[in-house]
Parts: C-alpha cells; sequence; structure tokens
C-alpha cells in the first residue's frame, strides 16, 4: 500500500485555481522531488498533505487514512507527517533543547527525561549535539534548519514534507542541510520536497515531479527525466535553472 | 474666609491623589481582565463572537470617555440602578481601558508570524497549547511595553471622574481653586502632581521596549 496518495485532488484560492486534479502515489521510503517554476503550485501540494491547506476535490489519504484540515485530525496527522519550512519557524523563546522538546512532551506525554535524550539523539544526528542550550537566534540559518529537522524527527514521523528548506539559506550553508536530507534518505525516511536544487534531486531523489500551472506536468525517475526531459515546459524549465 | 496657606493645598492634593492613583488602579486592573476575555474571545476565529468583540472595541474607542461615564452615572440611575461616582468611574474606565487593550494586543499577536501557527500545529499542538507555550509567551513581551505606555492615558482619564463628583485629584484642584482663587498655582500643582505620575510610567514603558527589542 502506498504511504501518501493523492486522487484528483483540485484546490482554489477564491476563483484562482491552483491545483487541476493532481494524481500522486508516493511509497514507503521514496525520496520525491517536487519542482516547478513558483505559482505551479508545488507549495501548495505539499501543504495539502498535511492539512495546512484544504482542497475542495478529490483525496488524499497518508498511511490509508483521509486528510482533512480539521483541527483534531491535523493533530493525528502530525505524528505522521513532519514539516520543514522554508523560515525554519524556529520558536525564539524556547532554547534549542526545549524547542525540540516542545512536542514530544506535550503531544506523546513523553517525561522530560526522556524527551531530552530523544532531543539529544536528534541533535546529534543533525551534528548540533552541542547547541541544546543555545537560543535560536545564536545560530547560523544552516544550523537553525538542522534544528527544525531535528525537531521534526523527534516525533518520528514517517514522512518528512521538506517545502523550499534551503531557499532561505546563504550558498555555502545548503550543503550542510542537504547532507542531512542525504542521511536521512539512506536510512530509509519517506521525503517529500519541493526544492530548487537539482543536483540533490538527480542524485539523492528517486523521482521527480514537475509541475505546470497546476497540473503535474511530467513525472518519473530522476535521472532520467532530469537528462532528457519529454515535454518543452520542462526542458525549458530545466534550462533555465542549470 | 479660611486660608489655605501652601502647605494645606499641597497636602490636600496629595491626599486626592491616593484617590486618582487608587481609580487608575482599579481601572487598570479590570481593563486588563475584561481585554483577556476579549481576546481570548476574539481568537477563537468565531465570527460572530469576532464580530461582537470588534463592535465593543469600536463602541468604546469612537466615543468620549466622558459620555461613556454620563451613561454609567446618569443613564444607569434613570435605569433605576442607584450607582455611586466611584462605580461608575471604575466601570466605565475598565470599559474604555479594555477597548484599547484588547486592540493593542491583538496587533502584538498579529505581529507574530503565521509560521509561529503553523509550525506548532504541523508538531501536533492544539490550538490551546499552541497559545500557551507558542504565542502568549512571545506576544506578551511585545504587549508589555504599549500595556505600560497606555496606562498613561488611564491614569490622565480618571481625571473625568471629577465632573461626575468623584473627589479626586481635579476635583479636589477644582474645589481648593474655588476657596482660593489662585487658578495658576492650584492647577499647576496639579498638573505637576499627574505629570509625576505618568512621567515614570512613560520612562519604563521605554525601557521596556528597549529591553525586549534587543533580546529579539
Amino acid at each position: 500500500m502506498s504511504l501518501v496518495n493523492l486522487h484528483q485532488v483540485h484546490k482554489y484560492y477564491g476563483d484562482n485555481h491552483v491545483l487541476k486534479g493532481i494524481d500522486l502515489d508516493i511509497q514507503a521510503g521514496e525520496v520525491v522531488s517536487i519542482i516547478g517554476k513558483s505559482g505551479s503550485g508545488k507549495s501548495t501540494l505539499l501543504r495539502c498533505i498535511n492539512g495546512l491547506e484544504e482542497y475542495q476535490q478529490g483525496g488524499i489519504t497518508l498511511d490509508g487514512k483521509e486528510v482533512t484540515t480539521e483541527d483534531i485530525q491535523v493533530r493525528c496527522l502530525a505524528l505522521s507527517v513532519g514539516m520543514i519550512f522554508q523560515n525554519f519557524n524556529l520558536f525564539p523563546h524556547m532554547t534549542v533543547g526545549e524547542n525540540i522538546m516542545l512536542a514530544p512532551t506535550i503531544v506523546l506525554k513523553k517525561s522530560k527525561a526522556e524527551a531530552a535524550a530523544v532531543a539529544k539523539a536528534m541533535l546529534e544526528k543533525v551534528g548540533l549535539a552541542e547547541k541544546f542550550d543555545s537560543y535560536p537566534e545564536k545560530l547560523s540559518g544552516g544550523q537553525q534548519q538542522r534544528v527544525a529537522i531535528a525537531r521534526a524527527l523527534a516525533m518520528s514521523p514517517k514522512v518528512l514534507l521538506c517545502d523550499e528548506i534551503t531557499s532561505a539559506l546563504d550558498p555555502e550553508l545548503v550543503g550542510e542541510v542537504l547532507k542531512v536530507l542525504e542521511q536521512l534518505a539512506q536510512e530509509g525516511m519517506t521525503l517529500i520536497l519541493v526544492t530548487h536544487e537539482m543536483n540533490f534531486a538527480r542524485d539523492v531523489g528517486n523521482r521527480v515531479v514537475f509541475m505546470h500551472q497546476g497540473k503535474v506536468w511530467e513525472e518519473g525517475d530522476s535521472k532520467q527525466l532530469l537528462s532528457s526531459p519529454q515535454t518543452d515546459e520542462l526542458k525549458q524549465f530545466i534550462g533555465a535553472v542549470l | 474666609m479660611i486660608q489655605f496657606s501652601n502647605y494645606d493645598i499641597i497636602s490636600n492634593l496629595l491626599f486626592a491623589t491616593q484617590w486618582t492613583i487608587l481609580l487608575s488602579l482599579a481601572a487598570f486592573v479590570g481593563g486588563t481582565s475584561v481585554a483577556l476575555a476579549l481576546t481570548a474571545a476574539r481568537l477563537t476565529r468565531n465570527s460572530l463572537v469576532q464580530k461582537c468583540v470588534h463592535l465593543y472595541v469600536e463602541l468604546f474607542q469612537g466615543t468620549p470617555l466622558l459620555m461613556q461615564m454620563f451613561l454609567c452615572f446618569f443613564g444607569l440611575s434613570m435605569l433605576g440602578y442607584e450607582i455611586s461616582a466611584w462605580s461608575a468611574a471604575i466601570l466605565s474606565l475598565t470599559l474604555f481601558t479594555s477597548a484599547f487593550l484588547v486592540e493593542i494586543w491583538r496587533g502584538c499577536i498579529d505581529t507574530l508570524p503565521k509560521g509561529q501557527w503553523e509550525a506548532s500545529r504541523c508538531l501536533g499542538l492544539s490550538f490551546l497549547q499552541t497559545l500557551r507555550f507558542i504565542i502568549l509567551p512571545q506576544a506578551i513581551r511585545v504587549a508589555l511595553a504599549p500595556t505600560v505606555g497606555f496606562s498613561v492615558q488611564v491614569v490622565k482619564g480618571t481625571a473625568l471622574a471629577s465632573i461626575i463628583g468623584f473627589v479626586e485629584l481635579t476635583k479636589v484642584g477644582t474645589m481648593l481653586n474655588n476657596a482660593t482663587f489662585e487658578p495658576f498655582k492650584v492647577f499647576a500643582l496639579v498638573a505637576l502632581i499627574y505629570f509625576a505620575l505618568c512621567y515614570p510610567l512613560s520612562l519604563y514603558s521605554k525601557h521596556l521596549e528597549k529591553k525586549f527589542h534587543v533580546s529579539r
């Protein structure tokens, strides 16, 4: 059974038809990159998958369960879907450790000691064990994003959604974040990324989904799709970003 | 006619200042409590509740405090509710203060990035948990300086209570002026006392603003 399934998903912002019948099927362990011009609906698609945005037609299932924007549903979803944002969205009034421990203690009802152990393990994983007591503002963008990844991982999600997570970073900091993602991919984590990092999509990703005008325009094996695009739109897009 | 020495004038004014302070405190505490309740109501995202809060804010921000006091004092007695000048003053100042604080606090909550709500939601926190652990701790820091700053308006607003006969600083000033015919001296002293009450609050507000601006 697929982990994430989208069936004919339509999304409107008022009169604006943003997603025009998206079909997508993602298996556990897959690394799927969603690429496309801005305004093509990539981020909206991602935000529909974890219930941050409503969709008007069609269906999305996650691990067999239907996705809606009902508060209770979203909270259940949070247990299996982690989300990383472009702007990190760390909680600035909490230390790195507290950021990571918050959801495990409140939502999963773990003890402080248990949550701290998890937080330390996750920080170790992203290479920031020594930053446990720092405040986010003291960290570089790349470090903040790695903390955000650790925070999501602490809830042991089945799938991680990444919304242009390197777009707000200085170029020299992009590598450290991608390295963490690559390591997660190797460990078998399911990743769905909206990204402009074509090299990453090709080398680490299994599959690329090219979105254009609210539709899945072309999709397929990442190496094949990026080296021999079929449609003019994708050819143009690849030409523009590479 | 009784003679008033400068000492008499000052000691009478200082005595009356206690009532001004007490009225300010009562209005501020009352206003804060009502504003808290209204802010919570507004955050529920129920559109009917939000409209009611909006109407409340517009009503009390858009009419003079003096009219609100008259309505509380004279209006309620006409309706058969005996109300003292003290209660009417507290009631109207509470309504007035809360209407402004709700707006100030809404602004503070709105300045927090939407991503804070989203990140919290994605981690599985409920609406109330998000408010308690993510939004309020940050909003309070932002709100502290403007709230203390607004308390200056509350202190000055208490002067209007003199018109419905509540004996506080301004009222005693008027009475002393009637007895001494030295308006310049008496009202300068009254103004000076108000300034002495308000200026430290302004300074404290500025201090808070700096303090929290740096840490963010």
